[in-house]
């Protein structure tokens, strides 16, 4: 009898460690990932002061000496991002209103899963089927030099984001109790009423926190920038011109560089900003999300 | 009995015993029938609402209560794959005919929930919300209004001081309470009330049946309760559902004291429920 509650508990103590460990091996990585980062890092500073390399105008790191101003690449991240948000966020959101609030039951059911099939399509297709199709039907469109640009990849990379917000902002409509509808309702308010002073008011941090997402998305995507962007790091002038972001420019140069060489620290030290980048976009979200759930009364 | 007569609103505050003497009848249904899916919830329902009048319908869980009041203003358009058999009418114009004017009906016709269902938003943005989507942008008028239906919600003296404060923060009772001043803003001419009491303490309880028998004055009432007490101390008709049938309806103290149907008596008496 005692050796079965003995065993029972032993078992049970097994459970909680194995889980725990489990849960806490994550956390391991993050840790170990940071660790690396900064190692790696950091040693670029020795040799070009942090201002210089953050808005220095050229980016030579093969030249003799190398010049590792990364100014360009963070201006491609940045208008890259701020394109696709225009692409994605409509497209998200909207496609998000309609999933919930006309499509039916049936639509719904055959929509949503389509929609989230998007975001499994590997990244590399986006990449090709932005060079082999969009980019040339662009250049044609424009009558431009080249189609690898700007635009292509804005155009891309918000498509590709557009799962991300479309699915996060249609939780944060469903998440919207319905009592709030039948209340709106129950006063005379009409569908669109409901929907624009109810519904996207009550569901607002949530879209927000969509938005925030795509956009961390887009901006550590990696694939199909370097496809689709052109990869030239100049400061880009115009819509059209190619910019090389600073994924796209870690994807390429970190196999031809020498490991421990200036060029590789530098690398590194671009990865650390992007993940800062990402780490603070994530931050946000979640302070946002939380706030909306806490307003919403569903507790943390 | 049979004249449906609209009462004039300005004579509605001032003095109702000659309509409640003459009985009008405000809203009834004729052979309803209803469906989820291929489920029948309600059978061939006949029941008239008097103008000025309280009516309780009560029966066990999942006789179809809620379902029949929910019909009133037409909030079951919101579930899907359901069906309607039969006429509902308000002022003998059929809700659900083609010439029927949803947002007009549910207008006239205000609810309140089971559960305090405010927005998150702040007292007063709660209130003025149903005056606003009408077009009415007269601030004095909103606010007059406003001040109006939390008085008349008997909440007033307890919110005066933070209107602008979330809603949510009230306690389940004053959110209740501001459910029906915020469906009385709109100045509805028929209340639902859903159970209103459901999620609430016995005192808050207390408060909202006080204030329901002093809506009575104005409203033409249905509230539907699990309770027979609230039943009995809040309305004058009473209705006895039970499996989606109207078993008995009446004057609330004939039902309570000499039921005619021996299923009212049994439910009554506590034989089931």
């Amino acid at each position: 009898m005692i050796d079965a509650i003995k065993f029972r508990n032993y078992k049970e103590n097994t459970y909680k460690w194995i889980f725990t460990i489990l849960a806490f091996s994550s956390l391991v990585f993050l840790v170990g990932i940071i660790i690396v980062l900064f190692k790696e890092g950091l040693p670029i500073f020795k040799e070009v002061n942090l201002f210089k390399f953050l808005f220095g105008k050229s980016w030579y790191p093969t030249y003799d000496p190398p010049e590792f101003g990364i100014f360009p690449l963070m201006l491609a991240s940045f208008w890259v991002m701020i394109g696709a948000t225009i692409v994605c966020v409509p497209l998200g959101i909207g496609s998000a209103l309609y999933l919930h609030e006309l499509a039916s039951f049936k639509q719904r059911a055959f929509l949503k899963p389509l929609i989230e099939m998007l975001a499994g399509v590997p990244s590399i297709v986006y990449g090709f089927f932005g060079m082999v199709i969009v980019a040339p039907f662009i250049q044609k469109l424009f009558n431009i030099p080249v189609g690898l640009s700007l635009f292509t990849a804005s155009m891309i990379l918000g498509i590709m984001a557009v799962p991300t917000v479309c699915s996060i902002t249609e939780d944060a409509l469903s998440y919207v109790p319905k009592s709030f509808r039948e209340a709106s309702f129950a006063v005379g308010a009409n569908r669109w009423q409901t929907l624009t002073k109810v519904i996207i008011p009550a569901a607002g941090s949530g879209i927000s926190t969509a938005i925030i997402l795509g956009m961390s998305r887009i901006v550590g995507e990696t694939m199909t920038v370097l496809m689709v962007s052109g990869g030239a790091a100049i400061i880009p002038k115009s819509i059209f011109d190619p910019v090389r972001p600073m994924t796209a420019t870690i994807a390429a140069e970190m196999g031809e560089c020498a490991m421990g060489s200036k060029h590789f620290h530098a690398l590194f030290a671009i990865g650390l900003i992007l993940f800062l980048v990402t780490l603070f976009f994530n931050i946000i979200a979640e302070i946002i999300s939380r706030r909306y759930r806490l307003k919403l009364g569903l507790g943390r | 009995m049979a004249i449906n007569t609209v009462i004039p609103k300005k004579n509605r505050n001032i003095d109702d015993s000659f309509y409640r003497e003459m009985k009008f009848v405000r809203m009834r249904t004729e052979n309803l029938n209803f469906y989820y899916g291929k489920k029948q919830a309600l059978k061939d329902i006949n029941i008239n609402i008097y103008q000025n009048h309280s009516t309780a319908i009560i029966g066990p869980s999942g006789c179809g209560k809620s379902t029949l009041i929910r019909l009133f203003n037409r909030m079951n358009d919101l579930v899907p794959n359901t069906r309607i058999e039969g006429g509902i009418y308000l002022d003998d114009k059929d809700i659900n005919g083609p010439k029927a004017d949803v947002v007009e009906i549910r207008r006239k016709v205000g609810m309140v929930f089971q559960k305090p269902n405010p927005f998150p938003k702040t007292i007063y943005e709660n209130l003025s919300y149903g005056l606003k989507i009408q077009g009415i942008n007269d601030k004095t008028l909103i606010e007059q209004k406003v001040v109006e239906s939390l008085q008349k919600a008997a909440l007033w003296d307890e919110v005066k001081d933070r209107l602008h404060d979330n809603a949510l923060g009230l306690s389940g009772g004053q959110q209740q309470r501001l459910c029906i001043a915020r469906c009385i803003a709109v100045e509805p001419e028929v209340i639902l009330f859903d159970e209103p009491c459901a999620s609430l303490d016995p005192i808050a309880t207390a408060k909202i049946e006080e204030l329901i028998e002093e809506l009575e004055k104005y409203y033409t009432i249905v509230i539907v309760t699990h309770n027979m007490q609230q039943a009995s101390r809040v309305s004058e008709y009473t209705a006895f559902m039970y499996l989606g049938e109207l078993i008995e309806f009446g004057k609330t103290e004939k039902i309570f004291t000499v039921p005619k149907e021996k299923k009212t008596e049994e439910y009554l008496s506590g034989k089931f429920g």
